[in-house]
């Protein structure tokens, strides 16, 4: 049993060379998630109080809205990433993978705008 | 569908192997950590929709089931973080051995359980706090 595809057995072109990026940008938000999942743990738990007053303050000093925009876009694109190899390995009809990896695709897109969005409201001050 | 092996073979794969476990976790966690980003961009939004905003996301975020949710955002975490270490660990070409990779799975194991401890007990025992 050969393990080409028809595809590549009619283009015999071998490969597109493109393999890899989604394996390294999946390496590179693992490594950017490190330190920016634990600094938000860890400033989460060091909240003395999660009202309002306070996330707001948190969310309004120093460098805190500028580390939340990095950890929801990276934290999005790296479930983006994962997500999509979960659906290719488990969704086996072409049609409902395409259908659910767009979906996917969107969902995150979603997410990532919504959270940017929610940190500068917060950080440039037009929260009321 | 094409008449060649496709991955992951599920059918014929052992599942108590640890090589097994330990990636299936990862991706479990993996997935659990997604839906987690979205509770994450909920609280962000309620958040800067301001404080009336912010109590209204509270009737949902103190409900007594989002206790659980929270310890398996935790549990999730902790593993996926540590698991995610071992695989960077393993990108550098070191730990591939048979032996090294099954006492770091025991590594993975140990130091996750140790730290959802640590996060758990500053999480539920140190704060009982209102978000």
């Amino acid at each position: 049993m050969s393990l080409r595809s028809p595809l590549r057995r009619v283009l015999g072109t071998g490969s597109a060379k493109q393999g890899v990026h989604h394996w390294w940008v999946q390496r590179l938000t693992s490594v950017a998630l490190v330190p920016l999942t634990v600094w938000f743990v860890v400033s989460l738990l060091a909240l003395p109080s999660l009202d309002h007053a306070t996330v707001a303050g948190w969310e309004r000093q120093g460098s805190t809205s500028l580390l939340l925009i990095l950890l929801v876009l990276v934290g999005t694109w790296h479930s983006q990433l994962g997500v999509r190899v979960v659906v290719e390995d488990y969704v086996p009809s072409p049609a409902a993978r395409t259908v659910t990896l767009t979906l996917i695709a969107f969902a995150h897109a979603l997410l990532a705008a919504a959270g940017i969005l929610a940190v500068l409201k917060v950080a440039l001050g037009s929260a009321p | 569908m094409p008449a060649r092996p496709l991955s992951p073979h599920l059918s014929i794969y052992r599942m108590y192997r640890y090589t097994l476990l330990t990636s299936f976790l990862n991706r479990l966690t993996g997935v659990a950590l997604s839906l987690a980003l979205v509770l994450l961009v909920y609280w962000l939004t309620a958040v800067a929709g301001g404080a009336r905003s912010q109590a209204r996301a509270a009737w949902l975020l103190n409900l007594p089931v989002m206790k659980l949710v929270y310890a398996a955002c935790i549990i999730a975490f902790c593993y996926h973080l540590v698991a995610g270490i071992r695989h960077l660990v393993w990108d550098t070409g070191h730990g591939l051995e048979r032996s090294q990779s099954r006492s770091s799975s025991w590594l993975v194991l140990v130091a996750s359980v140790l730290l959802m401890l640590i996060i758990g007990t500053f999480a539920f025992v140190f704060a009982g706090r209102a978000p």
